[in-house]
């Protein structure tokens, strides 16, 4: 039966291998050369050498870059130490607990745009009563995608954390109380280290989500006041458009932040997947 | 045997469907022209020139637009595509610099020959021409009669002036602007100013159009080349954008540390309900205005001001009179290919049909010597431009903003302006950031 079908192996495979190919690997190798080029169009590029990486690291790159990373950190604790609560109260059997999930799923499904326009009206119909709006200071912008992320991210890592919850044998609580375990020493004990798989997937989706996140950073402040607000993505698509001839360097920082994000998504997975194995 | 079949008709399913993704992504027929459209708002008239054109020649045109502010992204990605944009358009001399390598001589083609005005026209190094305006637009301050006439019907006004017509520089606007300030109420408008737009992204009428003056006024002085683009902006007249730009955000209907939060589209609905009495913006706001639902203002009340701002030459002022749309043709496209677009830019600019298209649907006031004085648009802003135009007294001031260096520029102008109304920052401050974000930007291009 194997052997019959694995004849078929090249038929099956070559519809998703052929739009791989077109749709990330050959944009993947031709961006990663682009970067090292001075072009307009990316059919048309004379090869420069470093060029490009040298303007890169200019003072809006290396600011954006702390603002992204210190703004990743935050979504990160908050989003799955929210969704992880909410999790925990839905899991309790309460009446009205489906309900409740598709609440808070919900805002998952809005796209990022409209989620960025409405968060601004929101934000700045309340700013408007102390005279200021979300331009005012970086830190505003920074609150408000702070709100914006774990408003639509809660809900997403929530329905995770549910189903990790609910694969805990029941047994092992019932033991866990049985021995006299206190609800605190039953959560650090039995129920974290058997929901280890899903934190390790909620971080993972988390951290790179917020790390490359454009549309609702785009949508909320466009970089106002005066692109510190700017995350690394909209940084990268303001340098690529922004002026004549510096598409390349736009390419160079593309390939550095995918160099950075790759980096810190493996060794947050190999931290978190240790703690897997420990149990 | 069934499984067998099953398995075959679900194999040729999904190599059909390959096939369906490779073939299906577009292949131009051969007599085709592709025009890439700038301006959406008449995305849709360009369809009905379309099928005119190919009941005349059999040579079908094909039409697609750019979502608004994402021209050169689409610009971009289009022509670098085997069946690439025909023809196209450029901002001006940045532009260029840019499309350079994209944008075929038309020195010699009939269109360049019926440019009423020669120097508009986009020239090379080489002295070449490579780029034609195709329509000629114009901006100022928009007032609206009505309320106006309410204001010097008061009894209770504290200026000298007594009628529209003697706001001829910026003190005697500016004397109007704030005695009405102190009238709202009885003018039932909420400022005399719509919104100064200082949304990231809608802030052009100010750091561009109403930039130009100061710029303008340097080049005049110093003598610039502004189509070649100038290496330094020293923002000597940095004063007279201010003028103007505090009597915005001061007598504006929205407080000014608010104004980041509007939009263009903000303030022209604000202009047609009705709420204000002026705002700054080109001809083609007419458009945006008349489809607002409630809109108050008659055509009869329309008129246009020029952007007096305190200079000595205010008086001989006339509107900021010229275009950032230039037509090319892509020279990567085979002969014939740009042959026929040359000939259909010319069909549409001279000949019976094609004019009146222009002038009926597409609304444009062309620089073109084939349109009769009495081929022009029929909108209220439109008939303003002539009625200024036709005063040989005035001084039209030209599009000089067309060579601010890019993008970047004009949005850190652009939220620097937006950080002076918050009061975060001085007006200082303002002029040194364009100052040196001039000088990084041009040196990068160069």
């Amino acid at each position: 039966m194997y052997k019959r079908f694995s004849r078929y192996f090249p038929i099956f495979v070559l519809p998703i291998l052929a739009a791989f190919i077109i749709s990330f690997a050959v944009p993947f190798v031709m961006g990663i050369y682009l970067s090292f080029c001075d072009f307009t169009t990316v059919s048309d590029a004379r090869f420069i050498g470093l060029e490009n990486y040298k303007e890169a690291f200019g003072e809006s790159f290396t600011h954006s870059l702390w603002y992204t990373a210190l703004f990743s950190l935050a979504s990160v604790i908050t989003v799955n130490l929210a969704a992880f609560f909410l999790a925990r109260l839905l899991t309790r059997g309460f009446k009205g607990t489906n309900f409740f999930r598709t609440v808070f799923f919900m805002p998952n499904l809005i796209g990022g745009i409209v989620l960025g326009y409405i968060w601004q009206i929101i934000i700045n119909g309340i700013l408007r009563y102390y005279g200021v709006d979300i331009t005012f200071y970086e830190a505003y912008g920074f609150l408000g995608l702070l709100v914006l992320t774990n408003w639509q991210l809660i809900g997403y890592m929530m329905i995770i954390y549910v189903a990790g919850l609910q694969n805990i044998p029941g047994e092992l609580r019932e033991a866990a109380a049985i021995d006299g375990a206190t609800a605190s020493m039953e959560l650090k004990h039995i129920t974290l280290p058997l929901v280890m798989p899903s934190i390790t997937v909620c971080t993972f989706l988390t951290l790179t989500n917020t790390f490359k996140l454009f549309d609702q950073n785009l949508a909320l402040t466009a970089g106002a006041p005066n692109r510190r607000s700017a995350m690394l993505a909209l940084d990268i698509y303001n340098t690529f458009y922004g002026g004549v001839g510096s598409e390349g360097v736009g390419q160079a920082k593309a390939v550095i932040f995918t160099l950075i994000l790759g980096a810190i998504a493996l060794l947050q997975l190999y931290l978190t997947k240790r703690r897997e194995r420990d149990v | 045997m069934k499984k067998r079949f099953i398995s075959f008709i679900l194999l040729s399913a999904i190599a059909v469907s390959t096939m369906l993704i490779f073939t299906s992504c577009g292949k131009k027929s051969d007599n085709e022209i592709y025009f890439l459209n700038f301006k959406p708002e008449i995305a849709e008239k360009y369809e009905e020139i379309s099928k005119t054109y190919e009941a005349i020649t059999g040579i079908k045109v094909k039409f697609s637009t750019a979502a608004a502010n994402t021209y050169e992204q689409t610009l971009k990605s289009e022509i670098a595509k085997k069946d690439a944009p025909t023809i196209f358009q450029i901002n001006g001399p940045i532009g260029y610099e840019t499309w350079k390598n994209y944008c075929a001589d038309l020195t010699d083609t009939q269109l360049y020959s019926i440019l009423s005005d020669k120097t508009l026209a986009i020239k090379g190094e080489d002295g070449k021409v490579y780029g034609i305006p195709y329509v000629i637009e114009a901006y100022g301050i928009i007032c609206n009669l009505s309320k106006f006439d309410e204001y010097f019907a008061l009894t209770n006004r504290q200026t000298e002036i007594n009628s529209f017509e003697e706001i001829t520089d910026f003190y005697s606007l500016r004397t109007v602007v704030e005695d009405m300030t102190l009238h709202l109420d009885e003018l039932s408008i909420k400022g005399v100013f719509g919104s100064t737009s200082l949304l990231s992204g809608e802030d052009w009428r100010w750091q561009t159009h109403l930039a130009n003056i100061p710029f303008y006024l340097e080049a005049k002085e110093q003598n610039y080349n502004v189509g070649t683009g100038v290496e330094e902006f020293k923002f000597t007249h940095n004063v007279k954008m201010k003028n103007l730009f505090d009597l915005y955000i001061n007598n504006s209907v929205t407080e000014r540390s608010l104004l980041g939060s509007k939009s263009v589209s903000d303030s022209m609905a604000e202009f047609a309900l009705g709420q204000c009495a002026m705002i700054q913006n080109g001809n083609w706001a007419w458009a945006q205005i008349k489809d607002v639902s409630g809109n108050t203002v008659k055509e009869s009340d329309v008129r246009f001001l020029p952007l007096y701002n305190g200079g000595s030459d205010d008086s001989d002022m006339g509107l900021c009179i010229g275009t950032e749309n230039y037509i090319c043709i892509n020279k990567n496209a085979s002969e014939e290919d740009q042959k026929r677009a040359a000939d259909f830019l010319y069909w549409l600019y001279s000949s019976t049909d094609g004019k009146k298209f222009v002038t009926e649907q597409l609304e444009f006031l062309t620089p073109f010597n084939t349109f009769n004085a009495d081929e022009t648009p029929s909108d209220p802003l439109a008939k303003e431009i002539n009625r200024w135009l036709s005063d040989t007294e005035k001084v039209s001031v030209p599009w000089h903003f067309v060579a601010f260096p890019g993008t970047s520029f004009k949005n850190d102008f652009g939220s620097a302006l937006l950080r002076y109304a918050q009061g975060s920052i001085t007006w200082e401050d303002v002029v040194n950031t364009v100052k040196t974000r001039w000088k990084e930007e041009t040196a990068k291009a160069r």
